[in-house]
């Protein structure tokens, strides 16, 4: 599996939150697009992150919109986990790679 | 006995609240996953109470996390989530008997089987309705795992078809029965929430009146109304002071060797000790002995 | 001294030939009404105000205030060059400025802050010069030693009488204290008083007196009285704030300096308001007043002193309706000005009696320097005000802020820009710990012994990081665009424009 089957969205535009939505592409990367109210302090590191959790779930093909507004780290990962599992119906959810 | 007078509710779908309870150091930060997060957020409240739950600033307070009923399609979900990330305790959705309770307890016990842990998480049953308040003694006692049961007052009222008051006589005997049930059971009682937040002197009140009743704490919905708890479940300096007499007197009569313990010749017996050593607890909780609140 | 024969022996000296005798039989009773200029444009005439020189404008309509851009407007049609503004602050209202920069209107800046537009445009290099930024004291302190020389002081009042007698307590657009005009109004070479609403003469007690001013001009407003309190006194229901006021309160009534007659200094937004809320509460339980409350007033500090909690307020500039409509009614709220308020090398200044002060921050760094001035990407967004003034004065100066705002710490390795150097700060409370500077070991140990959760200022850092992540630095160029002025005069730090 490293395609997301459909586009699916999760999270807020309220201030601490992040508003991702994700969507397949027919290229084998990640592209990201990142509008972040921290973007000069965590902009890079945050684009990390967001790179290192899809490459956790095996993910490729996908393109990344994030409406970031001052999220912490583990909201950024839960706000995407959440759209990837939206994109992805499956019965069984692998925790051990959340 | 853990400390447990403030339970602070947390939608699990408020991210900003999330992320900042643990600053309001509440006795027990709740969780919630069932009634206050929508249909359509139940899986990315799930996914953030999950990380939540794992990351460092949870580590030092207590965590506890209202589940969705096992018969609904998030129920398993949620726990399987929680237990994974180390929850302390999970909150039952309504329990209106001990089979809701047994039940719960049964997955757990799997998903922990499952995932390897030695953690042991306990549950806190939530009282909604004229049957669990009818069960309540039974309900008390059928678990080891069970740390307290709590009142949910807002169903609880629908149920017995009348509604909430200011003097709060409509939760009279479902107060009275739950309170006796933990307390026959030894676990902890919780009284439910109030939610008109402004109206502070409402909330004084009944806060004051349930611990008169002798209730352990009260869930919360607004960090505003911790210090507020906290302050009244302080004891008094006069309390206090006494305790911290018969704790000299014990530490006395332990260094001379003496099996009887008496402050002005008066016999203190273990449980009078032992209460003594709980209320000098809870003065430091309050922000009393150099303690901070 | 002159003696009298010498004076007597000067031709020129005797009654018949004076000017002022000269002037009385040729005005006649015209006179009388001659301060009032038609317009805004005459009394600049009249002001003879030419390329190069200074003016001078107030702010204690804050948010509010419809003189500055007015007058600017006036002065640009009148194609007036070249000029340094001094005004003792500046807020969004006066975005505007911007365009009067861009055209060589105004050419250098004098003032407290800068935010909004304004301040992110000078941070990206409108400016040739660099602004100066002072205190409220060293504002002052500037005018009366000679750096800061007003040639024209436009001074925005809501009620004045024919003669310039003015006062700030009165009328649609009040603002209370007039303290920051008053330093304009002695020293300015020129006084152009402009207000919305005149009163008979005389019309006393006034704040800007009748000897002071040259000029009159009615406008249809000054103010905004919908925004002159804005925001400054609305009681917070944030918990973060609300917690933070109740740990400053306990740390005030552990700090020893908590007894009868002690004196206090808040400053706005939510914690420091908060904060006297909860001290109110404490001094009733413990029958404690204070002997005066000083600086900028709040509704809050008025309530105290209306339940005899406190004595007397000296007001340099009232926050809000409540201190506003109080000034003018309670003999016990007195009016002080900028001199008498915070001035360092004034004979006396108000700080210099104060106990406690609590004042917010933008960032604070581990060696407990304060920065009020520039916001998280390095922009102008703030002011310096009294800041420094009371936390170098006080006997113990306290910052309440939060360990982070969102994902943006608060506690941070190095401040941005440094407005109240660490040495003058006492304490630094926040939601996550109270952090004392080592200095101060006496109030350290008070704190520890009354239940305080003292930390070190090194482990809140750490801690914020740990929250936030550690911020990647702000990318800054040579250029100088705003040099901070210690109260004395003297330069601590410089801000550069964003790269």
């Amino acid at each position: 599996m490293n395609k997301i089957d459909k586009s699916a969205y999760a999270g807020t535009l309220e201030s601490s939150d992040a508003f991702i939505e994700i969507k397949p592409i027919d290229q084998d990367e990640i592209r990201i697009e990142l509008h972040s109210s921290v973007e000069e302090m965590y902009g890079d590191d945050i684009r990390d992150l967001i790179t290192k959790c899809v490459q956790e779930l095996g993910i490729s093909y996908i393109s990344i919109k994030v409406q970031d507004k001052g999220a912490l780290d583990y909201v950024i990962k839960a706000r995407l986990q959440a759209a990837i599992l939206r994109a992805n119906q499956k019965d069984k959810i692998e925790w051990e790679k959340l | 006995m853990k400390l447990r007078r403030s339970m602070l509710f947390v939608p699990g779908s408020n991210t900003s609240m999330v992320c900042n309870a643990f600053v309001y150091r509440p006795d027990t930060v709740m969780f919630d996953l069932e009634d206050s997060v929508a249909v359509s957020e139940k899986d990315s409240a799930r996914l953030m109470v999950y990380h939540a739950l794992q990351h460092f600033t949870y580590e030092d307070v207590e965590t506890a996390v209202r589940v969705n009923p096992l018969n609904s399609i998030y129920g398993l979900l949620d726990l399987e989530a929680v237990i994974r990330a180390g929850v302390d305790i999970v909150r039952l959705p309504k329990t209106d008997c001990v089979e809701d309770v047994l039940d719960m307890q049964e997955v757990i016990e799997k998903i922990e089987y499952k995932i390897g842990t030695s953690k042991k998480t306990k549950l806190l049953a939530a009282i909604e309705s004229a049957r669990g308040v009818v069960n309540a003694v039974d309900i008390a006692r059928c678990s080891d795992r069970l740390m307290g049961i709590a009142l949910g007052a807002e169903d609880f009222v629908r149920d017995l078809h009348t509604q909430r008051t200011k003097s709060g006589s409509e939760l009279m005997a479902a107060r009275a029965q739950i309170l006796l049930a933990a307390r026959a059971a030894k676990i902890h009682a919780f009284d439910s929430v109030f939610s008109d937040v402004k109206d502070k002197e409402g909330f004084e009140r009944e806060a004051r009146y349930i611990r008169d009743l002798g209730f352990d704490g009260k869930s919360l919905i607004n960090p505003n109304q911790i210090s507020v708890l906290h302050k009244i479940f302080a004891p008094s300096k006069k309390n206090v002071e006494w305790s911290l007499d018969v704790i000299e007197a014990a530490e006395n009569a332990k260094e001379k060797g003496l099996g009887v313990v008496s402050i002005d010749g008066k016999m203190v017996d273990a449980p009078i000790i032992a209460r003594a050593k709980w209320t000098l607890e809870l003065a430091k909780a309050s922000g009393m002995l150099g303690g901070d609140e | 001294m002159i003696a009298k024969q010498d004076i007597i022996d000067k031709k020129r000296l005797t009654p018949k030939n004076s000017e002022f005798f000269k002037a009385k039989i040729k005005n006649n009773n015209n006179h009388r009404d001659s301060k009032i200029c038609s317009s805004i444009e005459e009394s600049i005439k009249r002001s003879g105000l030419k390329d190069g020189m200074t003016i001078s404008f107030h702010h204690a309509f804050r948010g509010g205030d419809r003189v500055l851009n007015k007058v600017m407007d006036v002065v640009a049609k009148m194609g007036i060059k070249n000029l340094t503004l001094a005004s003792s602050s500046l807020a969004s209202v006066h975005d505007p400025l911007i365009e009067h920069i861009k055209n060589g209107v105004v050419t250098q800046i004098y003032t407290s802050g800068l935010r909004s537009k304004l301040g992110e445009a000078i941070s990206r290099g409108l400016m040739e010069k660099p602004v100066q930024i002072h205190s409220h004291g060293g504002r002052v302190h500037l005018v009366k030693s000679g750096e800061l020389v007003i040639d024209v002081a436009f001074i925005g009042v809501p009620v004045i009488d024919k003669f310039g007698n003015a006062t700030g307590h009165k009328g649609r657009s009040k603002c209370g204290s007039l303290g920051y005009a008053m330093t304009d109004a002695r020293y300015a070479k020129y006084v152009v008083a402009i207000s919305e609403s005149m009163e008979d003469y005389p019309s006393f007690p006034a704040s800007i007196t009748q000897d002071q001013v040259d000029s009159i001009v009615l406008v249809d407003e000054v103010g905004d009285s919908s925004q002159i309190g804005e925001g400054a006194t609305r009681m917070t229901s944030n918990p973060k704030e609300l917690l933070l006021a109740r740990r400053a309160a306990k740390v005030i009534v552990n700090s020893g300096l908590f007894k009868n007659g002690y004196s206090l200094q808040t400053g706005t937004g939510g914690a420091s308001l908060a904060t006297t809320i909860f001290l109110s509460e404490k001094m009733e339980e413990e029958n404690i007043t204070a002997s005066f409350g000083l600086g900028g007033i709040t509704g809050t500090m008025v309530y105290m002193l209306k339940r005899g909690q406190i004595k007397r307020l000296l007001d340099v500039q009232s926050f809000d309706e409540f201190a506003a409509k109080s000034l003018g009614e309670n003999p016990n709220h007195i009016e002080i000005s900028a001199n008498q308020y915070a001035n360092p090398s004034s004979k006396g200044a108000a700080i210099k009696q104060l106990d406690v002060v609590v004042l917010s921050a933008l960032e604070i760094d581990v060696d407990f320097n304060v920065n009020v001035l520039t916001g998280s990407k390095g922009l102008l967004r703030g002011a310096s005000g009294g800041h420094c003034d009371t936390a170098a004065e006080a006997k113990l100066s306290i910052i309440v802020a939060p360990l982070t705002r969102g994902r943006i710490p608060t506690i941070v390795n190095r401040v941005n820009t440094i407005i109240t150097p660490g040495n003058t700060v006492d304490v630094v409370i926040t939601d996550q710990g109270v952090a004392v500077n080592p200095k101060n070991s006496e109030l350290k140990q008070r704190l520890r012994k009354a239940g305080v959760t003292v930390v070190e200022i090194d482990d809140l850092y750490k801690k914020a990081i740990r929250i936030c992540g550690k911020p990647k630095p702000i990318k800054y160029s040579d250029e100088v665009v705003a040099t901070i002025r210690y109260r004395d005069g003297s330069i601590l730090d410089v801000v550069k424009a964003l790269a």
